[in-house]
């Protein structure tokens, strides 16, 4: 089967790529198109390393066919950065030294930039149960609980 | 080297014909959360794809409470989740979609492929069946509507006919005080496939006895299976009818040894789950005013 | 060596600034093995054995090789056939021979997911395509995956070379039994004729991977003058060279190791596994090979820790007075003899000042992956059933499980049952700080109980190189062989700010590869901090002599009479001449007209590594109708010698105790009857979620060991050793049930629960 010519929007910027049918988009973004900021860990949706935003919601790229992107709009963790002016979310990962070795970090941060769009104030439970789709086996989560409260706070205007 | 085709119809009658007249095996996708699991553990080897999600309709929730709900097949669990009128009306059938998997799942995952992939421990099968959820599938032969718990015949299998694919889901409108809930077991509290799952739906009178329940256990057998309600139909959800719905439950299961649970802790807990799902369902329908 | 400052004094050690990797990180700018590529690389892949026994009869890869864009196709006949050497490596010993079996099987498969070939090819699917046309003849063999069954008579042997060592007079039957050790101190039969209380057990734990969430990943091209390039994710790129060399039979020099960032390892990543199979397919093929292991590969192919049987028994004269104690472990090893029995038996009563101490162990091989270092290895096993056991122990004699440990503790001079005395130590200060903390006497509910148990761990020194070179601008750059697992460029950075005097954003650490630095032993055993730590403070204060000697000569009098202060040369006191301060960066810009480039490497072995304790407090609820286990509360108290930077230190404190208790409620490893790994994944291979802790509080404890610098002790691994056993305190605490096997999943809590309510009539 021959390729299959996908446009698509990502991190704002309209970009366009030759997919197989049958190859993720984790794939295309890590190997066509060389954004590799967006890890896999399981290839099976059961880690979030691969988290990204299509149209609004998070989702596992390793559970998106590539070709299913034509059309849409794709944030990644090299778009959640306005420049060199990082994001709070990101700030604030740092700030409270909410990564060890950090594989996980560009999951957590994409999915947590959905959940505060969504939920700009939400509670230490709600955040834990948002996240679960995230492993992080160094962390233990605590201080990336508390990155999440720091940005979100910060975000509200406290 | 197997060849993989792509394909997005735009219409249901374009996607029925491209299903009637694929020659090799076939797979619809909606969310495809459980279909890029198993192409790439190679568990499938399907040589067409077709994406419904370009038809129009198959995607979004319409009706309301008083009309009963359609909800398009490829409708997503967040988007489920997302609305209000659906989560009041069918908390169950919400809470157990926005189960399946992860957040990041529930972003794309359906209705008609957690129907569809037809696993006996499918978090949404029992809410929907117990809600009296039906779906309407399009065919070679026009369309029809069934309820929900006609389409799985076993692991992995469906009662679909080649050609045919689910193009929503539909709800009853919601009479008198009638409510629903879902729970499930798992080890953790999130991300694990279901070890055992109960969806009950339940209506009661002014006087708070029960009327009229369903009740479905899912990942206890090789499809979802009915409890027997009579032991609590009448009644107003006391220890007693609660013991009785439990030993209920527990006669119904059917379920197997694996690396989630064994048959003795799959029996047990399914008792459990009855009671404690019955008891939030009770509490809902209760709170209908 | 001078111990720098008391804590008042120190100006950046003590702080939390930014990590220097910190921006790639969230900005998905670093380069882990997965992103690293080469120019006009190809994809390899592995073929994996489906058996857990079986001989190689034959291999014909004759069609794979003719399959369009195949560039190459390796067996074990294109790797050397290197004889049995071993070296002490890592956190424990390491037969290279056996290392080179393990990365590609000879003859014989050991596991399911054992290495038979591999394929180089243009791209992922003809790679797919090509395996699929290995054709490999097995003769099938009986196989053997649980311990005792291992050790038992009539089980079927994996090596028919492997006779049991530490056994007179030496055996001349194979044995699945690689080694049989013993640690022992005074007469533990005396000991227990003496005990008022004793309490005896048996526990089993099951065998739990690292679970990193980065699966192993590398580049490698070998050029046709033989000089090899690698970049991979690693815990110590100077290893994958050393390793590479000897399974190739490549010279060192000949190899260059470019250490990409590590997405986790935990032990598990101080192997090789890709990186001698990638080199020896770029030979095959003459191209750059890249190689990435699926999750499913990891957990098939690498090693996870040992699983074990623990037998333990202490007893107590009735004021608590511990007479005697004894334990036996037997240890699965995988594929090959190297379990972590040594360290089994050494920790799981180097907590307590005993006369009276007996230790036997066993290293045993069954058909399952070679295990791997996991975070102090062996300790958290035995400790499990130690700990658990002194648990016991205080409740039989209606104590307070911290004063009875107390009443025991080890303390500076105690001697262990491996013969070390104990030097400074703060396991009594840990104890205390426990006992002291709002959570030991919190409330409970029902259904909650609440557990205690403590840990110990060595930590290791060993060979580092750190550099500190002064730039033209006054900046500094501090560079190390130590890959960064958790933060430690952001300690070398604030080590080297705190001697030169200058901020800590004006000095960088990188890690450059093995060709452009000394040599550096791996990112394990807690050692970076410290061992690293020191060569990096020492050629720190190498460049302040050498500052001061600068400005000497600037000003034409003595070195003597040079003093540094807060990143200033200043002439020692009014005799010396009245010159004003000359910050660094000044004489950073004279650097050519004193003498040229300003900078020290310095190599070290560090000695003097102090151990670390700790104690755990978990508070549980349990739900006994569903055998559901909700940790409610959790702090880890841990003696950490000198926090350089108190965050990664709580993060090291934090994720190892989190680990704990993932082993202790629900990973394992689980097998079919055929021998085959069921749960592959992080799906049914169930580590911790968010939405499955609380917060987890850390509590620094600080004793410091004085033969460092700072006063630093390795931190990274002694938090997984205490939380199996706090946990499985806390469960007995909250519905009186004592639970031996790990892990303390639903199914087994609940049959538990029905157990002891069942009624007592068989008896």
């Amino acid at each position: 089967m021959s390729k299959i010519h996908v446009e698509t929007t990502i991190n704002g910027e309209a970009m366009e790529f030759l997919a197989n049918p049958g190859e993720s988009l984790l794939d295309a973004l890590r190997n066509t198109l060389n954004l590799t900021g967006t890890k896999e860990g399981c290839g099976s949706g059961d880690c979030g390393a691969c988290t990204v935003i299509i149209d609004g919601r998070m989702t596992c790229s390793c559970l998106v066919l590539a070709v299913e992107a034509g059309g849409h709009e794709i944030t990644t963790i090299e778009g959640i950065a306005q420049g060199d002016t990082l994001h709070p979310i990101q700030r604030k990962f740092l700030e409270n030294a909410a990564l060890q070795c950090g594989f996980c970090t560009p999951g957590f941060i994409v999915a947590t930039k959905a959940l505060l769009d969504k939920n700009p104030d939400p509670t230490e439970t709600e955040i834990r149960f948002w996240l679960a789709g995230n492993l992080c086996r160094c962390t233990g989560y605590d201080k990336i609980v508390r990155a999440v409260q720091d940005a979100a706070a910060e975000m509200r205007g406290g | 080297m197997p060849s993989l085709n792509y394909v997005a119809p735009t219409t249901v009658n374009d996607a029925v014909k491209i299903l009637a007249d694929a020659s090799g095996p076939t797979r619809v996708m909606s969310g495809g959360t459980d279909l890029l699991v198993q192409l790439r553990a190679g568990r499938i080897s399907p040589e067409l794809i077709v994406d419904t999600k370009k038809i129009p309709g198959i995607m979004g929730i319409t009706g309301s409470a008083a009309e009963g709900f359609t909800i398009g097949a490829a409708t997503t669990g967040a988007e489920l989740g997302d609305h209000k009128a659906l989560k009041a009306a069918y908390p169950g059938v919400v809470e157990a979609a926005n189960l399946i998997g992860s957040k990041q799942v529930q972003g794309r995952a359906s209705l008609a492929g957690n129907l569809c992939n037809a696993s006996p421990a499918a978090d949404s099968v029992p809410a929907v069946v117990a809600a009296g959820g039906t779906v309407t599938i399009a065919g070679p032969t026009g369309t029809r509507t069934v309820p929900a718990e006609t389409v799985v015949t076993a692991p992995g299998r469906t009662s679909l006919a080649k050609g045919e694919f689910i193009v929503s889901f539909h709800l009853p409108a919601i009479t008198g005080k009638t409510s629903d809930a879902y729970l499930r077991f798992i080890p953790r509290t999130e991300m694990d496939i279901a070890v055992v799952g109960c969806g009950v739906s339940v209506t009661v009178d002014a006087s708070g006895t029960i009327t009229a329940a369903k009740i479905s256990l899912g990942a206890v057998a090789p499809t979802q299976v009915p409890v027997d309600a009579s032991c609590i139909i009448g009644t107003k959800l006391d220890d007693a009818a609660l013991e009785k719905l439990d030993a209920a439950a527990q006669a119904m299961c059917n379920p197997i040894d694996d690396k989630r649970g064994t048959i003795e802790f799959r029996t047990k807990v399914a008792g459990v789950l009855a009671r404690r799902t019955a008891k939030i369902a009770y509490d809902r329908a209760q709170a209908r005013t | 060596m001078t111990f720098i400052g008391n804590k008042s004094d120190l100006r950046v050690v003590g702080t939390r600034p930014v990590r220097p990797d910190g921006v790639d990180k969230v900005t998905g700018r670093a380069v882990y093995g997965a992103d690293a590529t080469m120019p006009g690389q190809i994809i390899g892949k592995v073929l994996r054995s489906p058996h857990p026994h079986a001989k190689i009869i034959s291999i014909d890869t004759s069609k794979a090789e003719k399959l369009p864009g195949v560039k190459g196709v390796i067996t074990s006949a294109d790797i050397p056939n290197i004889p049995s050497e071993e070296a002490f490596v890592g956190e424990g010993p390491m037969n290279f021979r056996d290392l080179s079996l393990n990365c590609m099987a000879r003859d014989k498969v050991l596991y399911e997911g054992h290495v038979v070939a591999a394929v180089a090819a243009i791209n992922d699917a003809v790679a797919d395509a090509a395996l699929k046309l290995i054709d490999v003849k097995y003769e099938i063999l009986p196989h053997v995956i649980d311990v005792e069954e291992a050790m038992a008579p009539g089980a079927p042997i994996l090596h028919d070379n492997l006779f049991t060592a530490g056994v007179t007079p030496k055996p001349t039957t194979a044995s699945n039994v690689a080694k049989q050790v013993r640690f022992t101190i005074g007469d533990v039969e005396a000991g227990f004729a003496q005990a008022d209380v004793i309490v005896e057990q048996t526990y089993t734990t099951a065998p739990v991977h690292q679970a990193y969430i980065e699966p192993h990943a590398c580049v490698a091209a070998i050029a046709a003058d033989g000089q090899v390039l690698i970049t991979a994710s690693s815990q110590g790129h100077f290893m994958i060279r050393a390793y590479t060399a000897k399974l190739l039979g490549i010279e060192i020099a000949n190899i260059r190791v470019t250490n990409a960032e590590i997405g986790g390892g935990f032990g598990g990543k101080t192997v090789v596994y890709l990186e001698p199979l990638a080199v020896a397919l770029s030979k095959k093929s003459g191209r750059p090979v890249k190689m990435t292991m699926t999750r499913e590969d990891v957990f098939r192919g690498t090693g996870p820790t040992s699983g074990g049987t623990i037998w333990v028994k202490v007893g107590a004269t009735k004021d608590g007075k511990i007479t005697a104690a004894q334990t036996v472990i037997k240890l699965q090893a995988g594929a090959f003899p190297g379990s972590p029995i040594n360290p089994a038996l050494m920790c799981a009563f180097a907590m307590y000042d005993l006369a009276n101490v007996d230790t036997l162990g066993y290293d045993v091989v069954s058909n399952r992956p070679k295990v791997a270092a996991y975070r102090a290895p062996g300790a958290p096993i035995s400790s499990f059933a130690a700990e658990s056991a002194i648990d016991d122990l205080a409740r039989k004699l209606g104590m307070d499980p911290i004063d009875l440990r107390l009443k025991n503790a080890a303390k500076q001079g105690s001697k262990t049952v491996y013969g070390v005395t104990h030097g400074v130590i703060g396991y009594e200060e840990v104890l205390n700080a426990a006992k002291a903390h709002p959570h030991w006497t919190a409330p409970l509910g029902k259904n909650q109980g609440r557990g205690v148990a403590t840990g110990f761990w060595f930590n290791i020194g060993g060979e580092s190189t750190g550099g500190v070179f002064i730039n033209e601008d006054g900046t500094a750059s501090v560079v190390t062989g130590s890959p960064d697992i958790g933060g430690s460029r952001a300690s070398m950075a604030m080590m080297a700010a705190e001697v030169l005097g200058i901020p800590y954003e004006k000095v960088r650490a990188v890690i450059p590869d093995t060709a452009s630095i000394g040599f550096t032993h791996v990112t394990g055993g807690s050692r970076v901090t410290y061992a690293t730590g020191m060569a990096v403070t020492q050629a720190a204060q190498a460049v302040v002599e050498d500052l001061k000697k600068r400005a000497a000569m600037i000003w034409d009098i003595s070195p003597e009479a040079v003093e540094w202060k807060d990143g200033e040369a200043v002439p020692a006191g009014a005799n010396a001449g009245g010159f004003d301060p000359l910050p660094l960066a000044a004489i950073a810009l004279k650097a050519a007209k004193t003498g040229g480039p300003i900078g020290s490497e310095i190599s070290v072995n560090a000695q003097g590594a102090g151990p670390g304790f700790g104690a755990h407090i978990c508070d549980i609820e349990v739900d006994p109708e569903t055998g559901h286990s909700t940790i409610l509360r959790y702090t880890a108290v841990q003696d950490v010698g000198r926090a350089i930077h108190p965050s990664y230190v709580e993060g090291q404190i934090q994720g190892g105790a989190v680990q704990g208790i993932g082993w202790a409620l629900n990973e394992e490893y689980i097998y079919n009857k055929k021998g085959h790994m069921d749960n592959a994944g992080f799906l049914d291979y169930r580590i911790p979620v968010a939405s499955d802790l609380p917060m987890i509080e850390a509590v620094l404890v600080e004793v410091p060991n004085t033969r460092h610098p700072f006063g630093v002790r390795g931190v990274g691994e002694v938090p997984i050793v205490p939380p199996m056993a706090a946990v499985r305190n806390a469960i007995r605490g909250a519905i009186d049930l004592e639970m031996f096997h790990l892990p303390m999943s639903p199914p087994r809590i609940r049959a538990a629960v029905d157990a002891a309510k069942a009624p007592k009539a068989a008896e």
